[in-house]
């Protein structure tokens, strides 16, 4: 056993000799235990991510280790779902689910798995092929949690299905997490869709880790500003230290500016504390979706990684 | 038992959601001293959160003294929370201070701010660290136009 779910190391892949990087210098750590976001923009790199951890692709550069070890010898403890759920069309729900148990000797959890298929009132005796989209994620989710996997991998997981559907399922992932302590990594390009469930993040741009670690702890380092761009002399309060010429637009040094914006006479910005914020800004934790947007609208903005000292601060 | 919901647009973080709910269930006798609370898988299952929220309140709930967790048991009730009974003097005063409010032409909108901004001066702000907090936060400080600092330090270390 380890204490590490996953982790990357300088990973890269490039498909083709010629192609352009999918994700490049990534480099992290997922603890155990954790449920873990994936979040960016289409084509920002996260199924490259995932499917590199769970072995189906191959490093172009870097690694990636899972549950302490390369993504080949740990296959057995993972549970990794494909985007498009690839499943045998031909087979029928009870066959598919068979076969789960045929391919997981040691592991297979038939009830977990035949619950999960009969929540969503499918007929075992339907073929897959006659399957909706969100009926099929429904049975390649049971086949995954069947396994008993100690790492779950789960790419898009949600998109298929309806709401109902959607919280049913996520709930139980998140029991599952709580009962057996299974580290599950979702991606998604909906941040609202997994704000709630996921206690870590990993947030993908441009093939780049832009934001790694602790959702609690990324929230907490960064902080949403918004004062009047010219201080007017008698404001409440002591003279803020940091607050820039009157007149001009306040100086956000020396914090990290992700974002910055200004609108009639007042100036907003979403930024890194580098220590304590002026007296008349007024100051406010982001949302998750909002630091997601504001790191996502800002490429040159610096990321926050636990690779970087800068986390030791916090 | 009671059962958690969830309002994930309400601007509350989702732990103190269930601290408050907690304390609602207590303060209404729904959960009496000697109940369980639902273990965090169960809560988990049917609202679809994160096990460590729900964690995170009953840590809370276990700080007010309100529950204890008993090792592979449970999390139970340890002591009611007692409102204050309608004959208390407390309640005369602000009886009394409300009639002269009314008397001073104050409407109702008037007397809530002001009794908001009183108890903000004497009680803690609730929940100066949640995760979605911001609109109890800048809604605070807008209406009584207050600078609210950034706090450094937020949450739980855990």
């Amino acid at each position: 056993m380890t204490d590490t779910a996953m982790a990357a190391t300088a990973l890269g892949k490039r498909f083709g000799r010629r192609g352009g990087w999918a994700l490049r210098d990534c480099a992290f750590r997922l603890p155990a235990g954790r449920v873990c976001a994936v979040v960016g923009p289409n084509g920002a790199g996260k199924s490259t991510l995932l499917a590199l951890a769970a072995g189906l692709l191959a490093p172009t550069e870097g690694g990636v280790t899972v549950l302490g070890t390369d993504p080949a010898s740990a296959r057995a403890r993972v549970g990794y779902v494909a985007q498009d759920k690839p499943l045998y069309p031909q087979l029928t729900v009870a066959e598919t689910l068979r076969v789960g148990a045929d391919l997981n000797p040691d592991r297979w959890d038939a009830e977990t798995a035949g619950r999960i298929v009969s929540a969503g009132e499918l007929d075992p005796k339907k073929k897959i092929r006659s399957l909706s989209g969100g009926q099929r994620t429904r049975v390649a989710l049971a086949l995954a949690l069947g396994k008993r996997p100690e790492l779950l991998l789960l790419d898009e997981p949600m998109a298929d299905l309806d709401p109902l559907a959607r919280h049913e399922l996520m709930g139980t992932l998140m029991a599952r997490a709580a009962q057996y302590g299974t580290t599950i990594v979702m991606s998604s390009h909906v941040v609202a869709e997994l704000e709630d469930s996921c206690d870590h993040l990993l947030l993908v741009g441009g093939g780049r880790i832009r934001l790694a670690g602790e959702i609690d702890d990324l929230l907490g380092a960064h902080a949403r500003v918004s004062t009047a761009v010219s201080t007017t002399a008698g404001a409440a309060g002591p003279a803020p230290a940091t607050g820039g010429a009157p007149g001009g637009p306040p100086d956000l040094a020396p914090h990290t500016v992700v974002e910055s914006r200004v609108t009639g006479r007042q100036l907003t910005a979403l930024v890194r504390p580098a220590g304590p914020l002026a007296e008349d800004w007024r100051a406010s934790t982001p949302s998750l979706e909002e630091l997601v947007l504001a790191y996502l609208r800002n490429p040159q903005a610096a990321p926050l990684t636990p690779a970087e000292p800068e986390e030791a601060a916090v | 038992m009671v059962e958690y919901r969830i309002d994930r647009h309400s601007g509350v973080a989702t732990y103190v959601q269930i601290v408050q709910q907690t304390k609602q269930a207590l303060r209404l006798g729904l959960l009496r001293p000697g109940d369980k609370l639902p273990t965090a898988r169960e809560v988990v299952e049917a609202t679809a959160i994160n096990p460590n929220t729900v964690l995170k309140a009953y840590r809370e709930l276990e700080r007010d003294g309100l529950v204890e967790a008993r090792r592979g048991v449970g999390t139970f009730v340890r002591r009611g929370l007692n409102t204050t009974p309608a004959d208390s003097p407390l309640r005369a005063e602000l009886d009394a201070w409300a009639a002269r409010a009314r008397e001073a032409a104050l409407d109702r909108d008037d007397v809530a701010a002001l009794f908001t901004a009183v108890l903000d001066e004497h009680f803690a702000v609730p929940d100066p660290n949640g995760r979605t907090g911001r609109t109890g936060r800048d809604d605070r400080a807008d209406r009584h136009d207050r600078h609210v600092r950034h706090d450094m330090n937020p949450g739980d270390p855990s």
